[in-house]
């Protein structure tokens, strides 16, 4: 093995220099210096973007780390996700409660980011395994991150405890991979699968670990309660970034590895889809509290991606990686109003709160709206063509019965999206939450968000550019 | 000719800007903003048309076919595409003349007519727009690109009729257009996907090959086509919206319901001229029996209206009858055999565009003055409004065929395709034509003439000092200007640049159909005199009373719209809406109703999976991995 090998992961190795950086920072500049974390971890994060921007196919270590195009890809729109995370994070870390441990943030949010790199690039179960428990275990401190505030330290216990449950199950699927096939490299394995019970166990269990991950029901219980007590910023991390680099993961290794067992899987995933969607979208309208709705909102957006993957095609996998960009920018930008208007207002993040926001806050009315018609699919918005791609890519490979479930449960969808939409704007309030200016690098954010939401509708070339890479 | 880009492009920034920042202007600047880009289109389309015919014909004798610009839109298929760009050929140049100067001429009016109106800024935007469409449609590319501005046409019109919101009857009136003609569009676009389909392709001109094939399919679609422009065209019986159209400002009415929007069905048949000649010979004839009757018609209504913008309005209506049934003749494209009709109509289309943009302008003028629509409210006003009434008369000798005025040529032209078709369709269309000079001549003396003016009679003192006084200089310019242009244009060698096989057509007089033509004129011109110059009518008025059944039927339009009413409202509600109406309540309705019930039942009971207890929440997870090993070992 050629050690120079190592130097070819550039985005993984670039990746982890920011992460060594921001360690050092935080350890040794003074206090009065502080203030300089947030913008130096967003310029470094847009350096190392640069590193990502080459997509070729790179095989190291004999088939252990196996980068895709498309993966390239993948990573690049994760590190801009997390920019636009970090921009959003400055008022909540600037909290006297939280500005001493500000630099933990970013070191502990790349240090997830460096473990869904690998998720992503993976070409051995257990360095994939290693790249999701390094997504995991310092998103539970992410998640307990106010730890002083009983909410978010409940939130923190109730995710490593289920992480750590599905990390057994999942474990225990790889060793019954392993004792069937004898290997763990992903190019390997699929000569050998012949579909045996045990095989199916192993799928099964594999794909409950990925399914916590991406909080696909009965898998998701755990989303709301972690939504609802984490620090929203993490909140907004946790349900776009994560569920990115799952669904990409999940989709490469279905297709690749469990290739023999197309018809199992294909099985489960019409299952899970139909209840996924379903089911969160029937919590989703009961809910009051915000983030609580977001997180059911994601579930069953994470249902919508699932969709994709049940294609199975290079055409699906491009609608896949499209969805995941208009979903990070639309629900970004929702999580940063929410984020904003929680932080204004010490606390306020039910629907009642949002009446009447229209007269006070007309221009983060109007985002959230834009955000939330994406989100719903409504044309012209970025969400209708990312629902229309992975709907048709369905389609294409006859699932008739699930495209035509999730197009009903589009409906119910945007009569709670649209439900927020009216308390902004129908709602009467006599005491509406008082006009407030968000701070420069949280309108930035949302800002590129919308333009998001806007280009990445009308500007059809970047699917085109999606659907090429996939084709590579 | 790449400047033919900005014909449609200042129209519609002009359009943009005063819809969207009109409101923070003074109504003179948005006027002034209006004006100025429809002057730069006018320059631009004397300049297209200058350069155009100046250019030269091609070795063939004919002009070229130019499109500047013509982009890729939409496509289907490799031969199948949308387009959107621009086409010119000498009706589509001569078209753009045509919008420009009259719109022109309506948006210099406007500034005197709608003055101190409320909503100034939003009548000069609605203006542009519809310039701009009207302007799209003449210069489109394909069938489709048509069908789009054919439709924005429709919605600006709309927009425009209904411009007085306040107003019960402008409300009902801009409704019942937009209703009307969007009905007949739906011909129009069945048209257009059957010849799609059909042909392969939306362009003018497909390959013969495929029109060959087509069979019975072709004359169907250019029949259909002809329904969408019998709509726009208010040809019987679907000219029931034109009438009630006049709610509008009456220089809205100039530009609309007089020059432009309502010949676009004969623009589209003589658009699509070739393929009706060519393939659809007996479709183009009952292009010919549409436009007679609807000429008879409107004639005969005409005769007995009392509104003058309603006299107006069926005079329209007959003269587009006039139109369409010069294309209806045609046999051949020849224009020396039985290809005459097609010239005959694009240069009455192009005559009566200024002389009844005038005779609509000048009724502005006297409604201004007066206040009123109604006959019975006006006469004598040859004193007070000299320059109305002079420029009035023009047109209405024009329109009647007197020589020299422009009317006179193109309807001598249309009377001598007609003869050439058939004697009996000669003969029918000159006694309309001589209805035309009679009902002119009546509305002419019943507001000009006509003893004293009415307001005196009545004894009101203020009536002194209320005198009917001549418009201001931005209304009368428009119509000396208008005036000046129907006094030559008959003189212009039309057919040198518009003919039915691209030919130049040297066009020359058939004195038997002249001379009768004439003679019948002035003597209908006569007979008007006689009966209705004078302040009684006693012979006027002896024959409504005599004939009084027959009077009460035509000033009721032979009841048209009641006959429209009955059919929508007792067969069409009654016996198809009703029961879809009871379905989508019934049935529709309640199947969402019943998708939210279950939504919100199924959402309480599966309230309980999410309890909080960590626990139960990995009792789940197991489950669900279990059910679903299960699942997929069964």
């Amino acid at each position: 093995m050629d050690i120079t090998e190592i130097l070819r992961m550039n985005a993984e190795l670039s990746l982890a220099a920011v992460f060594v950086l921001m360690f050092l920072l935080d350890l040794f500049l003074p206090a009065q210096q502080r203030h300089w974390l947030r913008p130096m971890a967003c310029i470094l994060l847009a350096v190392q973007l640069l590193a990502t921007l080459w997509p070729e196919e790179t095989v190291l270590f004999g088939g252990m780390y196996h980068s895709t195009p498309m993966a390239s890809v993948l990573k690049s729109i994760l590190s801009i996700g997390t920019l636009l995370v970090f921009l959003q994070a400055g008022t909540w870390l600037d909290r006297d409660d939280t500005r001493h441990k500000q630099g933990e943030f970013y070191v502990l949010t790349l240090s997830t980011l460096l473990g869904m790199y690998f998720m992503v690039s993976a070409g051995h179960f257990l360095l994939f395994f290693l790249g999701l428990e390094l997504a995991t275990v310092p998103m539970a401190c992410l998640v307990a991150f106010d730890k002083y505030k009983g909410h978010s330290a409940e939130a923190g216990a109730k995710f490593i405890l289920s992480a750590l449950f599905s990390s057994g199950i999942f474990l225990y699927g790889i060793s019954m991979i392993y004792g069937t096939v004898g290997t763990l490299y992903f190019a390997d394995i699929p000569a050998a699968l012949t579909g045996t019970p045990l095989q199916i166990l192993a799928l099964v269990f594999f794909f409950s670990g990925l399914a916590f991950k991406l909080s696909l029901v009965p898998f998701h219980l755990w989303t709301a309660d972690t939504y609802q007590g984490a620090p929203t910023t993490v909140g907004a991390y946790l349900s776009v970034i994560s569920k990115g680099a799952a669904a990409f993961a999940l989709m490469a290794i279905l297709t690749k590895v469990f290739a023999p067992m197309t018809e199992q899987w294909s099985q489960m995933l019409c299952i899970i889809i139909v209840a996924t969607i379903t089911v969160a979208n029937l919590f989703a309208i009961r809910q009051n509290h915000l983030k609580r709705f977001m997180a059911f909102s994601s579930i069953s957006q994470a249902g919508y991606i699932l969709l994709a993957v049940l294609s199975g095609t290079p055409q699906g996998m491009a609608s896949l990686v499209y969805y995941i960009v208009v979903y990070i920018v639309a629900n970004l930008a929702v999580f940063g109003v929410i984020n904003a208007i929680e932080q204004h207002t010490h606390g306020k993040v039910c629907r009642e709160d949002y009446n009447g926001l229209y007269q006070t806050n007309p221009r983060l009315t109007m985002v959230m709206t834009l955000a939330l018609f994406s989100l719903a699919g409504i044309p012209p918005f970025a969400g209708f063509f990312s629902k229309f791609f992975v709907f048709a890519s369905a389609f294409h490979s006859g699932y008739y019965v699930v495209v035509f479930i999730a197009l009903v449960n589009t409906i119910i969808s945007l009569y709670y999206y649209l439900l927020i939409v009216k308390a902004m704007f129908i709602v009467p309030n006599e005491t509406p939450i008082a006009t407030f200016r968000t701070a420069a690098p949280m309108r930035l954010s949302l800002l590129a968000c919308v333009a998001g939401i806007f280009v990445l509708g009308i500007v059809s070339s970047i699917y085109q550019l999606l659907n090429d890479t996939a084709l590579l | 000719m790449e400047h033919t880009l900005f014909i449609l492009l200042l129209p519609f920034l002009s359009f943009l800007l005063l819809g969207l920042a009109g409101m923070r202007m003074k109504p003179t600047t948005a006027g002034a903003v209006g004006t100025a880009s429809l002057a730069g289109v006018t320059v631009l389309s004397y300049l297209t048309a200058f350069r155009y015919f100046a250019g030269g014909r091609m070795a063939d004798g004919t002009f070229p076919t130019l499109m500047p610009y013509n982009l890729e839109w939409l496509p289907f298929t490799s031969n199948l595409h949308i387009d959107m760009g621009v086409l010119l050929d000498p009706i589509s140049v001569m078209m753009l003349v045509v919008i420009s100067t009259v719109s022109l001429m309506v948006h210099i009016y406007s500034f005197g007519y709608m003055k101190g109106e409320r909503g100034f800024q939003r009548y000069y935007a609605f203006l542009s727009l519809f310039t701009m469409s009207m302007l799209g449609l003449v210069v489109a590319t394909n069938i489709f690109q048509m069908y789009v501005f054919w439709e924005l046409v429709g919605v600006s019109s709309y927009l425009l009729i209904g411009f007085y919101y306040t107003k019960p009857e402008a409300i009902a009136a801009s409704k019942k257009a937009f209703i009307v003609t969007r009905f007949a569009d739906l011909g129009f676009l069945i048209g257009i996907l059957i010849y799609g389909y059909y042909a392969g392709t939306f362009s003018f001109t497909p390959s013969s090959a495929a029109l060959a094939a087509a069979g019975v399919m072709l004359p169907l679609a250019l029949g259909l086509m002809f329904v969408g422009g019998a709509g726009k065209s208010a040809m019987f019986p679907l000219h029931i919206w034109l009438p009630d159209a006049m709610e509008g400002p009456t220089p809205v009415s100039a530009l609309i319901h007089a020059a432009t929007m309502v010949v676009v069905g004969v623009y589209l048949v003589a658009r699509m001229f070739p393929l009706f000649v060519g393939y659809a010979p007996q479709t183009l004839h009952i292009v010919a029996w549409v436009g007679v009757i609807t000429a008879f018609y409107a004639a005969s209504v005409a005769c007995v209206q009392s509104d003058i913008k309603r006299v107006l309005a069926f005079s329209t209506i007959s003269q587009i009858g006039f139109m369409m049934v010069a294309l209806g003749v045609c046999t051949s494209s020849d224009p020396h055999t039985g290809g005459l009709g097609y010239m005959a109509s694009m240069f009455h289309l192009f005559t009566h565009a200024m002389f009844k943009a005038l005779l609509f302008l000048g009724a502005g003028c006297i409604i201004h003055a007066v206040h009123s629509n109604e006959m019975s409210a006006m006469g004598g006003l040859r004193k007070y409004m000299p320059v109305t009434h002079w420029t009035f008369l023009i047109a209405c000798l024009a329109i009647s065929g007197i020589p020299p005025f422009s009317g006179f040529f193109s309807k001598d032209e249309i009377l001598t395709a007609c003869f050439r078709f058939s004697p009996v369709m000669g003969w029918v269309m000159t006694g309309i034509a001589a209805m035309t000079a009679f009902y002119m001549f009546r509305l002419y003396y019943n507001i000009f003439w006509n003893g004293e003016w009415k307001g005196l009679s009545h004894g009101d003192a203020h009536a002194e000092s209320h005198l009917p006084h001549e418009a201001p200089l931005a209304m009368t310019l428009p119509l000396m200007l208008l005036a000046a242009v129907t006094c030559v244009a008959g003189f212009l060698p039309f057919g040198e640049f518009v003919s039915s096989d691209g030919q130049a057509y040297h066009i020359h007089l058939d004195t038997q159909v002249a001379v009768t033509s004439i003679v019948i004129a002035v003597l209908s011109i006569a007979l008007a005199t006689w009966m209705f110059a004078a302040r009684r009518q006693p012979v006027a008025d002896k024959l409504a009373h005599t004939f009084s059944g027959l009077h009460r039927a035509v000033y009721h339009r032979f009841y048209m719209d009641e006959a429209w009413l009955f059919v929508t409202k007792k067969i069409i509600f009654r016996c198809v809406s009703t029961p879809i109406a009871w379905w989508d309540r019934h049935v529709i309705d309640q199947f969402f109703n019943f998708t939210a019930w279950s939504a919100h039942a199924g959402a309480d009971e599966i309230q309980d999976m999410q309890s909080g207890h960590v626990q139960q929440y990995a009792i789940w997870f197991l489950a669900g991995t279990l059910v679903l090993t299960l699942v997929l070992l069964w």
